[in-house]
């Protein structure tokens, strides 16, 4: 008895007054860990990382002969080389990040309406804007933990397979591809709350952020692939045309938060990677080639970062006013 | 006279053209419980939310404790315990874990919240079910794990939304006689909302009768009863074996009513259901049954009504279908 008594006070710092907004906090963890869900996904993530590491370990010898440039950043190639039969870890991760942002999203505030749940939850000395912002910051919080583990625990094993230790500058680079993929995974987690506030039933909101992903992933290449036949100049036009036409096709790529994302990482893991756009000749003649540093590599992705915050901050501001503005009724 | 602990003056919500709860006067007093009642979409819920500021009303004001609900909702909410019709919990935490989440919402350490919830359990009689998922509850058992969620926070006042529905009639027996002992052992304020006027007649002190967003009436049952059947405060029922032209016959009725004409004080008379309804400003029933024995129309049936909210309900709805 009296051991649980003790175990219940270190869980809980029972003897303390705990701000309300970290009960629900903890709540909101504790039901998102205890999902099955999220044990399916944590899952379908952990063996494909193991299975990305396994073609990863099994091609970097070829990988290294093939391309001096990048010889120092071998560590980082474990995060991206593949020999086509399995995708790259970060591949991996920009398929599946969506996939976990929704499914930790897609019923935060519409199950505790049909619950019956929420009117009791605002009937407490609370304010309303609790609710939302403790369901954001849980499922960040969660997502958070999953990827540094996983970034590090993928980093570990390298470690000790390869024996080759990561330079720090590696281990920043590789410290910032997690937060990136956190950062992504928090925008599909916002846009799941949002539906979440606008549709009364998981069921269509689960649907609706399904829609929107296979819309962002599948269709809208095609349909950037339709525009792109249909406006592309011919083969006499001049080097300007062409150069608009490249800019224009890429302006209409990068609205995809997907697009973002793998520029972001893609240039954070790869520093031999210069310029995310064209590039003329003038720019190139005289340039020599060699990785860029950390700093320059971080300044070239920060438009991919700066949109990818802005549709996360645009979700999260969208449902917080919806949620604020709704009336709460029983079920 | 105990202070007013809700006071209600000129609430007023509109959602678009529509009026849900249109210039609402209302006081309650300390420690009473006051009946609220009025058929489906009368506003009740819509009245509470806006006493509890989970919204705002077009215009008027909600004073609770002394506090305005719409300015500084998380004040109230500390004093107000709230049951909403259809209370839910969450299913994958024990009914036990329910009640502590929702103590140390009200900034109550773990410890404190622990002993209460299992003190509220054995109150509502929940003890032995306090380590089963709230999954595996009856509707009973919600509703009285919903009562204990609500006292867990020591309030003050406590507003129940149709608590007794789904339950069965010794359910709501019970958890009727768990109310009222409740607030008369601890001093609670109860603000009861049903549609179920026998419900209501029960444990309310005081009732207030709420119809399309406006409170037609309030006051205990006597003094609604008085206001409202001034005119013919007595009704006596007739029942006749061998009336003259038939039952379902206004008629027959007519020569009741000619039959006992010159009594003083018998008002309208009216057939239902084959009795008649005989309305009067003083208690005739005994010259009623003497005429009619002499006239030999075989009595059979002989009622002296008292009114009750049942009455005093269907009155008000009477008396709106005839104006409309």
């Amino acid at each position: 008895m009296t051991a649980t008594v003790k175990k219940r006070k270190k869980l809980w710092k029972a003897d303390e007054v705990v701000h309300p907004f970290r009960v629900i906090v903890h709540k909101e963890i504790s039901d998102q860990v205890n999902s099955w869900r999220f044990i399916i996904l944590l899952f379908i993530i952990g063996l494909t990382c193991f299975g990305s590491m396994y073609t990863a370990l099994t091609n970097i010898g070829s990988a290294v002969q093939a391309n001096d440039q990048e010889g120092n950043f071998l560590f980082l190639k474990l995060y991206t080389i593949s020999d086509g039969t399995l995708p790259s870890f970060f591949v991996f991760i920009s398929f599946l990040g969506p996939l976990l942002g929704i499914s930790l999203g897609f019923d935060t505030v519409n199950s505790e309406q049909t619950k019956g749940t929420l009117s009791r939850l605002m009937s407490q000395p609370i304010h309303r804007d609790y609710l939302i912002n403790a369901k954001f910051v849980s499922a960040l919080t969660v997502i958070s933990v999953l990827f540094f583990a996983l970034g590090f625990l993928f980093m570990g094993l390298g470690i000790i397979i390869t024996g080759l230790p990561p330079t720090p500058e590696e281990f920043w680079r590789v410290v910032f591809f997690i937060l990136v993929s956190i950062l992504y995974v928090a925008f599909w987690l916002n846009l799941a709350i949002l539906f979440s506030v606008i549709f009364r039933q998981p069921a269509t909101s689960a649907l609706a952020c399904i829609a929107v992903w296979l819309f962002l992933t599948v269709f809208y290449n095609l349909i950037v692939n339709l525009i792109a036949k249909a406006i592309a100049p011919s083969a006499m036009a001049s080097t300007h045309q062409v150069f608009r036409y490249q800019e224009i096709i890429m302006t209409l790529m990068k609205i995809l938060p997907g697009e973002l994302y793998s520029d972001a990482t893609t240039t954070i893991l790869m520093p031999s990677v210069r310029s995310l756009g064209p590039l003329t000749m003038e720019q190139i003649v005289g340039a020599v080639p060699g990785p860029l540093p950390l700093g320059q590599s971080l300044l070239l992705v920060w438009p991919q970062l700066t949109g990818l915050i802005a549709a996360t901050v645009f979700c999260f501001v969208l449902s917080y006013v919806t949620f604020m503005r709704r009336e709460i009724r029983s079920r | 006279m105990a202070e007013n602990i809700i006071e209600l003056r000129d609430l007023t919500k509109k959602y678009g053209s529509f009026t849900a709860v249109d210039q609402l006067n209302l006081t309650i007093r300390e420690g009473e419980i006051f009946g609220l009642l009025g058929p489906n979409g009368a506003g009740k819920t819509t009245t509470i939310l806006m006493m509890l500021g989970l919204t705002d009303p077009t215009s008027g004001s909600v004073r609770v404790c002394g506090i305005d609900s719409t300015s500084s909702p998380t004040e109230v909410k500390k004093k107000v315990g709230y049951l909403p019709e259809n209370v839910g919990f969450y299913e994958d935490m024990t009914g036990l874990q329910n009640l502590v989440f929702t103590g140390r919402l009200n900034a109550v350490t773990g410890n404190e919240a622990m002993e209460k919830a299992e003190e509220l359990l054995e109150k509502v009689g929940l003890t032995e079910h306090s380590g089963k998922k709230t999954l595996k509850y009856s509707r009973g058992m919600l509703q009285r794990l919903g009562l204990a969620d609500v006292l867990i926070k020591n309030p003050e006042i406590i507003i129940l939304d149709e608590p007794t529905l789904g339950i069965d009639p010794a359910g709501v027996r019970e958890f009727l006689d768990l109310i009222v002992r409740l607030s008369r052992e601890q001093g609670i304020t109860v603000l009861f909302c049903s549609h179920h006027l026998h419900q209501v007649q029960q444990v309310c002190d005081r009732v207030g009768i709420f119809v399309e967003g406006r409170l037609l009436a309030s006051g205990d049952i006597q003094t609604l009863s008085e206001n409202l059947f001034s005119g013919s405060p007595y009704t006596v029922e007739v029942g006749l074996r061998n009336p003259p032209q038939g039952y379902h016959d206004q008629n027959s009725a007519r020569w009741l009513r000619d039959l006992l004409g010159n009594i003083e004080g018998v008002g309208k008379v009216s057939l239902n259901y084959g009795k008649y309804i005989v309305e009067c400003r003083r208690d005739v029933a005994e010259e009623i049954a003497a005429r009619v024995v002499e006239a030999g129309a075989g009595l059979n049936y002989l009622n002296k009504k008292e009114y009750g909210l049942d009455d005093i309900y269907h009155r008000y709805f009477e008396g709106r279908g005839n104006n409309e």
